[in-house]
């Protein structure tokens, strides 16, 4: 018996009893379904994440920070005080409890050693600034916040242009909402005037300085409602803030940002990283600090995605059952093709491609229904309660991944068939042809 | 060549074990030879089906010695076992064992797909073998839509259609009233004579037994002459 006569005639047989294959079938497209949707939130998901990790930094950039001195730590994990040595609250650590940590500090000394390294091409410290307000002109005054802004990076912009880091103009990029509610129409109208921020120093005087904007920013998930500033801008609002700060709490940074080549091959840029950890600091690269988050996501995915597969579990159930009640109504027309000729394994082969194509159908209309359904619900929801997040399809499909569940669950339908398909391949075709 | 189709030499066949031990065969030899008409009768229970079986390959013998077409059959691989019944054998049950959902000509073509012949020579072959038995025009119908005459006639059109040297009827009238088992009868006689085709009839009728060429007699296992079947 020919592949193409097996297939055909195990199709044939899958429809002669169409109730109970169209049972199983939905038992099947539920499970398709579930695991269809589960995944295209990973994909759009990650999609979305990988758009905006040009936000949150360029792949050519180390965030370095001390290595914490464990030397003087007690058993119970907790340091004890040392006056010699300066610490600094890290808030460039992902958010949730207990995230925000004390670390060593980096100073200007440190940066200084980094930027000695053959291959850095540039070390800068990270410096949080916090400014009180923006203004435009004589305007209202809103409250506002500055982004920690990696070198590099790019964001996505509504209007103007990115961010130059080598200027020493005072570059602003302001968020969309923020646009609107300074008084522009139109993103574009922002790009070019002149906003006022304002820092107060530790000694509560507040100074203003002013700033180019130079563009205007979509919200997504690397840049929140923040605004990012160039280097210059972030040194003089620094400046600015730190009047009457002691010396060391000035030159006290909870991280420094290196630059490597963007050319550089990954073997160097491992060197640098163990240069770096041989003297004593910790090293992360922007997709180590996305991958965190990538991880959870992924997680909750395959959480999702275990419940999907218990319901195909269930639904392989429902594969033998219909098969072994196949094999027994066709107990005799199994006898006959075997006196006839047909082996025991074209048989077997007859059965298993009858499961398959079941798993087939089952995890095709899924695909397809999840496809239609995720869609249209991602499509309302971007419209809706995610339309902030510009850029963001929520359930999205690749094809690689459709096909990879469709064969997944043809996968599953064949193991569930190989007790039935044995069954009936084992079949004496005397006892079979009696059979009543 | 051997003008022997099928020869059997001191068949034995026994199932169970211990005191649930059953001799069906004790010891038959038979001849079928090419182009007669063998019949085989016995009561039910005499081992006149398991004889069939053997001959037809479909069962082992406990022991003895199976010959098909002057090739020793006993010990042939399953695969050897499948191609030889496919391209030398023809069926016909009692019971017709047609596939139910399928049509006629898909039932006609079985043996030809299971053979691996394309799709239109097959089709081509089953046409040619339902016309000759004169039932073409039920080509496209239903197996199960068929009365039981016109079920036999496509069972016989299935052993007919690769061409077989011998065909197998176990009981082939059993489910027939008279006058369409004797139509059922005339075809199959037909076919031996015309084509040379040997049968082997497995039946309890002594008057379709006494249309065959040759009767063997078969009691409790054993070749017997007809006054002993009787006894």
């Amino acid at each position: 018996m020919k592949t193409t006569d097996i297939v055909a005639s195990a199709v044939k047989s899958t429809f002669r009893s169409k109730l109970r294959t169209s049972l199983t079938v939905i038992a099947i497209v539920i499970g398709a379904f579930t695991i269809t949707i589960t995944n295209g939130l990973g994909t759009g998901i990650n999609a979305y994440i990988n758009d905006t990790v040009a936000a949150i930094g360029a792949d050519n950039v180390l965030t370095v920070t001390k290595t914490p001195d464990t030397s003087n730590e007690t058993d119970e994990g907790v340091r004890l005080y040392d006056p010699e040595s300066s610490r600094v609250v890290n808030n460039n650590t992902p958010p949730g409890p207990g995230a925000a940590e004390t670390v060593e500090a980096i100073t200007d000394a440190d940066i200084e050693l980094l930027r000695e390294l053959d291959t850095v091409e540039s070390a800068e410290r990270q410096v949080q600034v916090s400014p009180d307000f923006i203004q435009l002109g004589d305007g209202e005054r809103f409250e506002f916040t500055i982004s920690n802004f990696v070198p590099g990076a790019t964001l996505q912009l509504a209007a103007g242009e990115q961010l130059d880091n080598d200027s020493d103009d005072l570059q602003l990029i302001i968020p969309l909402d923020y646009a609107t509610a300074l008084g522009c129409d139109e993103p574009a109208d922002c790009v070019g005037l002149v906003a006022t921020l304002a820092v107060t120093d530790a000694t509560d005087v507040q100074h203003l300085v002013e700033a180019d904007v130079i563009g205007v920013s979509e919200e997504s998930l690397g840049a929140t409602n923040a605004g990012s500033a160039n280097t210059a801008l972030t040194n003089a609002l620094f400046d600015q803030q730190s009047i009457g700060l002691s010396e060391t709490a000035r030159t006290s940074y909870a991280s420094a940002v290196v630059t490597f080549a963007s050319d550089a091959s990954d073997e160097s840029v491992t060197t640098l990283r163990d240069e770096l950890t041989d003297l004593g600091y910790d090293s992360q690269t922007v997709s180590e600090q996305i991958g965190t988050f990538r991880s959870v996501i992924d997680g909750i995915i395959l959480v999702l995605n275990s419940f999907a597969a218990i319901a195909l579990v269930a639904a392989g159930f429902g594969i033998v059952n219909t098969l072994l009640m196949s094999v027994q109504e066709r107990t005799r027309e199994i006898g006959l093709m075997k006196a006839v000729g047909l082996s025991g394994r074209k048989i077997f082969a007859l059965f298993s491609t009858e499961a398959v194509f079941i798993g087939f159908l089952g995890s095709a209309i899924g695909s397809i229904l999840g496809i239609v359904i995720g869609s249209a619900t991602s499509g309302v929801l971007s419209a809706g309660i995610l339309g902030d997040l510009a850029g963001l399809t929520l359930i999205a499909f690749t094809p690689a991944s459709v096909a990879g569940v469709i064969v997944l669950i043809m996968a599953i339908a064949f193991v569930a068939g190989t007790l039935p398909a044995l069954r009936a391949a084992r079949k004496n075709p005397i006892v079979a042809l009696r059979y009543e | 060549m051997s003008a022997t189709a099928i020869s059997v030499k001191n068949l034995t066949k026994t199932y169970g074990e211990g005191s649930g031990r059953f001799a069906a065969l004790r010891g038959v030899s038979v001849k079928a030879e090419l182009g007669e008409s063998l019949a085989i009768v016995g009561k039910s229970g005499s081992g006149k089906s398991t004889l069939m079986h053997v001959m037809a390959l479909l069962d082992e013998p406990s022991g003895g010695k199976v010959t098909v077409m002057g090739q020793r059959a006993t010990g042939l691989r399953s695969a050897e076992l499948n191609a030889l019944r496919n391209e030398t054998f023809g069926f016909v049950f009692q019971q017709f064992f047609l596939i139910p959902g399928a049509s006629v000509l898909e039932n006609v073509m079985l043996p030809l797909t299971i053979a691996g012949v394309s799709g239109r020579e097959r089709r081509r072959r089953a046409m040619e073998t339902l016309e000759q038995l004169e039932i073409a025009d039920k080509a496209s119908n239903r197996a199960t839509d068929l009365s039981g005459g016109q079920k036999q006639r496509v069972a016989i059109a299935r052993a007919l259609v690769n061409g077989p040297s011998v065909i197998f009827a176990d009981e082939p009238t059993g489910n027939l009233d008279s006058a369409t088992g004797e139509v059922v009868e005339d075809i199959l006689f037909t076919l031996n004579r015309e084509k040379a085709i040997t049968l082997v009839i497995v039946t309890h009728d002594q008057t379709l037994a006494a249309r065959c060429d040759r009767r063997v007699y078969l009691k409790d296992g054993l070749v017997v002459t007809p006054k002993e079947l009787t006894s």
